[in-house]
């Protein structure tokens, strides 16, 4: 009797819980080595890297080679290309789901409604390599299905994916396009949570369509939109290094060097480790301040944050 | 005044439905016309597509392109390695993750807050590349397969579905009423949880399949060897690079414009056959999506 009340000690838990720890520790085990051990490692923005000494051991060199960054000729275009490309990403293409959840959620005739559904969500599945080599062969100015849709219409002969004017636009229209439709999923799962209620009393009230989406849809979809907003503010400048990569090429550089892309080609394959992983450590901390302030805004103005 | 026609309807609302459906036809092909134009393509005279004259109907049909992927044997390689990788690769996630989130959906379980804290730090922090490269060195993991199977198996985001999914679904009183019995939480897990969770393993299942099939990433940082390429590295070379017949002969402008005609028609047939196994088994796993999401939702 007097056992069970006793305060549970260490010793005891773990008697009790052993099978539990067990099944979690090879999900401990992995998250340790793969993401703290890296996050250890970023030391070696600050050392030199030694081959001999490992992750950790070479000479300290302080903010030397953050400084090199700074000092680059590189620092400027690396600094304005990643952030053109992720703002724009991130305000074009953060509406665009939303306004599909509204759309689609006005369209009453099942059938369609479903295959709307079925056919918006199939471009997220696409791998990011097909999905380039898919604007490769549909934006070839001389070959592509696009290229002759605007040459016909007058626009002709401009190679959208080799001009520094076009690829912004190119690469953010493309994100739109592949993943629009399944980013809309989860506003669709929030206006089907509205109480059916609120629509029958506002059509009693007289509301026309277009006010009870604005009047009842909207404010239902608020705290889903404040959260990935928050969400994608984190990602700024982290944006998908894959594309940008893949859709480089020697004529759209200028714009289409960002900082992911610099640290891999100074890193992997040139093996300028330290300087790399000081770069990327400072795409680290911006993202990190830009994701602490979004998150600041977000609960001063509407209460809902991610902390 | 109010507009009222016969069914009761105002003329604001049908006008407002006729604008609805209009831009959902237009949604509706801007995404299924350029699908549908791979395919056509593919199966086309190569130069009747490329001076724009394929639009609708495939014209002068011919299996050219995928006569030569068929000869190709580094694309059957990546194939065989990707599905190797993805087979695995889920099991692996999944053998991983489950229990794990079954762990940190138990109340009584102590550390559950503190392990949780260190699972989601690491959502918003990350070494970076340059450290985790240097790593997977250190480890001997560069050039294995292996790189595409350990390194990451626990998503972090699909731990959480997992978990609200056993949190919520799962009531705390089948486990009591269990233990009484003599009931282990290894059995409780294999024999009442798990079957009870179908659902939720399918969806995060889904998620760790496409991104195993998808992964380009993993190949490009930590892959040098030919025979360890996943697809879409192969694919890589063949759309990107212009490597597209294995002996080379159309890769430059050596062959001329007639080589490189063909490239496009192989290109078409390579985005088909990459694609196709997603294709395949898209009709049956769409109907987990919105299931998935709304279990995802879930606070926790």
């Amino acid at each position: 009797m007097k056992s069970a009340h006793k305060k549970p000690t260490v010793v005891n838990t773990f008697r009790r819980d052993y099978q539990l720890w067990i099944m979690i520790f090879p999900a401990i085990v992995v998250i340790f080595i793969f993401n703290y051990i890296p996050m250890y490692g970023i030391q070696l923005a600050f050392r030199d890297y030694d081959f001999s000494k490992g992750l950790t051991g070479g000479a300290w060199r302080g903010l030397f080679y953050f400084r090199q960054f700074f000092d680059s000729y590189m620092f400027a275009d690396l600094m304005k290309n990643t952030i053109a490309i992720s703002l724009a990403t991130v305000i074009l293409s953060f509406p665009a789901p939303i306004i599909l959840a509204l759309l689609i959620n006005q369209v009453r005739w099942k059938r369609a409604k479903k295959t709307l559904q079925t056919t918006v969500y199939l471009p997220h599945f696409i791998s990011i390599v097909v999905m380039v080599g898919l604007l490769n062969v549909l934006l070839s100015p001389n070959s592509g299905v696009i290229g002759h849709i605007l040459s016909s219409i007058g626009l002709g002969d401009i190679n959208l994916l080799g001009s520094t004017k076009t690829f912004v636009p190119v690469y953010v229209l493309s994100e739109i396009w592949q993943h629009c439709g399944w980013n809309s999923i989860i506003y669709l799962a929030a206006l089907s949570t509205v109480d059916p209620q609120l629509y029958d009393s506002s059509k009693i009230d007289g509301a026309s369509r277009w006010q009870t989406i604005k009047h009842v849809d909207i404010p239902a979809l608020i705290p889903t939109i404040i959260i990935l907003f928050v969400l994608s503010m984190g990602n700024v400048l982290s944006t998908g290094f894959e594309k940008v990569f893949l859709m480089q090429n020697a004529l759209n550089l200028p714009v289409s060097e960002v900082i992911a892309t610099y640290v891999y080609k100074i890193g992997i394959i040139s093996n300028q480790f330290s300087y790399s992983a000081a770069i990327g450590l400072f795409n680290t901390v911006i993202n990190f301040i830009f994701l602490y302030a979004m998150n600041l805004v977000a609960r001063k103005s509407s209460d809902i944050s991610l902390w | 005044m109010q507009l009222i026609n016969q069914k009761g309807k105002k003329l604001t609302d049908v006008l407002f439905d006729a604008v609805v459906y209009a831009v959902c036809l237009l949604i509706f092909l801007s995404i299924v016309y350029p699908l549908y134009f791979v395919i056509i393509a593919s199966v086309s005279d190569s130069t009747l597509v490329s001076t724009g004259q394929v639009t609708i109907f495939p014209k002068n049909i011919s299996f050219f392109g995928y006569s030569e992927i068929f000869k190709d044997s580094r694309i059957w390689t990546g194939y065989g390695n990707t599905l190797l990788y993805t087979v695995l690769g889920t099991a692996v996630n999944l053998l991983f993750t489950l229990p794990a989130a079954y762990v940190l959906s138990r109340q009584e379980f102590r550390a559950r807050r503190f392990l949780m804290l260190t699972f989601v730090i690491t959502l918003f922090f990350n070494g970076g590349l340059i450290p985790t490269y240097l790593l997977m060195k250190d480890l001997h993991m560069t050039n294995t397969m292996w790189v595409f199977i350990f390194p990451f198996c626990v998503n972090v985001y699909n731990l959480i579905i997992a978990r609200s999914f056993f949190e919520n679904s799962i009531p705390k009183e089948l486990f009591e009423a269990a233990s009484m019995d003599g009931c282990t939480h290894f059995k409780f897990f294999l024999k009442v949880a798990l079957p009870l969770s179908k659902a939720v393993v399918s969806v995060i299942g889904l998620y760790y399949l496409v991104a195993h099939w998808n992964d380009f990433f993993t190949g490009l940082i930590y892959i040098r060897s030919n025979n360890l390429q996943p697809l879409q590295i192969v694919l890589r070379d063949i759309l990107l690079s212009n490597q597209v017949f294995s002996q080379g002969a159309g890769a430059g402008g050596s062959a001329g414009g007639y080589a490189q005609q063909y490239a496009d028609q192989v290109k078409y047939g390579v985005i088909i056959v990459s694609t196709l196994p997603i294709l395949i088994v898209y009709p049956f796993i769409q109907k987990y999506f919105d299931k998935g999401v709304m279990i995802g939702s879930v606070k926790g």
